[in-house]
């Protein structure tokens, strides 16, 4: 809700504004990392209190919902991953369900978690216009840079292992032309596509759901008939929410598979 | 919207949480599902194996009951049998009981009889003697007449 003292531009920087601590490359986004790892701890722990008493008898309800969720993950990964690695269904797991856990954040109206924030700042003596509360992790770049570089890493780990520092640099070099004068040509155009892959993992995620937080703050500023306008952005963004989690996860799944595989 | 330390943080919060769920959150799960799909499979081709058990113990026991009534009909028609058999010995022995008992009556009541006819012979022959003893008013020399006397009572 836009108040009068603040013009529209005030506004919409101060909801894009992530609550910083510390100078140049050091400084922390407190509430990206708070939010994210308060998500990623409701997920471990919801789903390891199913783990801890889980066996084969008769499901609870909650034991019965994350082995929905389990099973989902199990279904798609076995279906696309064909080699032997304990790694990547869990990890697909854990990107599936933080993710989603992250932007669904999405949908608590934009201004309740910022304006509880400055409420408590205030009290706590701080300007409220200079307390930033940034809730949804994944509109940060660091988060989803952070879990394309994750998976970055262990694609070329698998690569490596899998094929050989020799194979993966042929794999690198050899194609798409296969005659030794074009080797250099190959390597730019295999290196620009092996980094084009963590970083549109990265970049869809985070474009997607920060023009969706940017939409609703959009229609936070249009006065009494932000209501409706809320409900349908919201319904719409119920679908991308988790088709966001679940193309991240598959992607995941799909190039840990090639760095699996020989070409 | 700047590149910052942030990442490396969520960089490690990431490998944390991997590894977790990897270790103590995964492999419980999967594996409680995995049993629970064994024992419904089991669970199923066990049914499925109680149903064509069943269906065999149905058709034994139709089996069974027609053999056992087969067998029934025998016995009774055995018993039937034996029955008219019994009866009928039974008949022949009853008969000859009697014809027996009938004979040994027979006997005794001839037996009777003739001591009773010697009896009374023996007696008249008595009356005689005194008879003829008051009619001749003198006693009679038994040893003499005896054979008057038994020429008497052989006529009597």
């Amino acid at each position: 809700m836009a108040s009068g003292e603040l013009t529209s531009k005030d506004y919409i920087t101060h909801h894009l504004t992530n609550w910083s601590v510390g100078e140049g490359f050091w400084t922390v986004h407190v509430d990206t990392l708070g939010w994210s790892i308060f998500m990623g701890l409701i997920f471990l722990f919801s789903f390891r209190a199913v783990a801890k008493t889980a066996n084969a008898g008769v499901p609870t309800k909650w034991q019965c919902a994350v082995e929905m969720v389990v099973e989902f993950i199990e279904n798609t990964v076995k279906s696309t991953f064909h080699g032997k690695n304990p790694l990547i269904a869990p990890l697909a797991l854990t990107i599936f369900v933080w993710v989603l856990l992250m932007n669904l954040l999405d949908l608590v109206p934009v201004d309740f978690i910022p304006w509880t924030a400055q409420q408590i700042g205030a009290a706590m003596g701080y300007d409220p216009h200079h307390v930033y509360m940034k809730a949804v992790p994944t509109t940060d770049l660091n988060m989803t840079i952070a879990l394309a570089l994750g998976v970055f890493i262990l694609m070329i780990y698998y690569s490596i292992k899998m094929k050989g520092i020799g194979g993966f640099i042929k794999e690198l070099t050899t194609q798409p032309f296969n005659t030794p004068w074009l080797y250099w040509f190959n390597f730019i155009l295999e290196v620009v596509a092996l980094l084009a892959k963590p970083l549109s993992l990265a970049l869809r995620l985070f474009g997607n759901l920060y023009a969706g937080e940017l939409i609703f703050i959009l229609i936070a500023m249009t006065g009494l008939y932000q209501l409706p306008m809320h409900f349908v952005w919201a319904v719409f963004h119920l679908l991308v929410i988790p088709l966001q989690a679940f193309i991240f996860t598959i992607l995941t799944v799909v190039y840990l598979s090639m760095a699996h595989e020989h070409h | 919207m700047n590149i910052n330390a942030t990442l490396i943080g969520e960089l490690i919060a990431f490998l944390v949480f991997v590894l977790f769920c990897m270790k103590y959150v995964w492999p419980p799960i999967i594996g409680a599902i995995e049993a629970r799909q064994q024992k419904i499979a089991d669970g199923l081709a066990a049914s499925d194996r109680a149903e064509q058990d069943l269906r065999l113990a149905q058709e034994k026991a139709k089996q069974q009951l027609i053999d056992a009534k087969a067998q029934a009909s025998a016995v009774i028609d055995q018993a039937k049998k034996r029955e008219a058999q019994i009866i009928e010995e039974a008949a022949v022995k009853a008969q000859a009981e009697r014809d027996k008992i009938l004979a040994q009556a027979k006997a005794e009541v001839e037996a009777e009889r003739i001591r009773a006819k010697e009896e009374l012979r023996k007696q008249v022959a008595a009356l005689a003697v005194a008879g003829a003893e008051r009619i001749l008013q003198r006693s009679i020399d038994e040893a003499a007449h005896s054979d008057i006397l038994d020429k008497l009572v052989a006529e009597l």
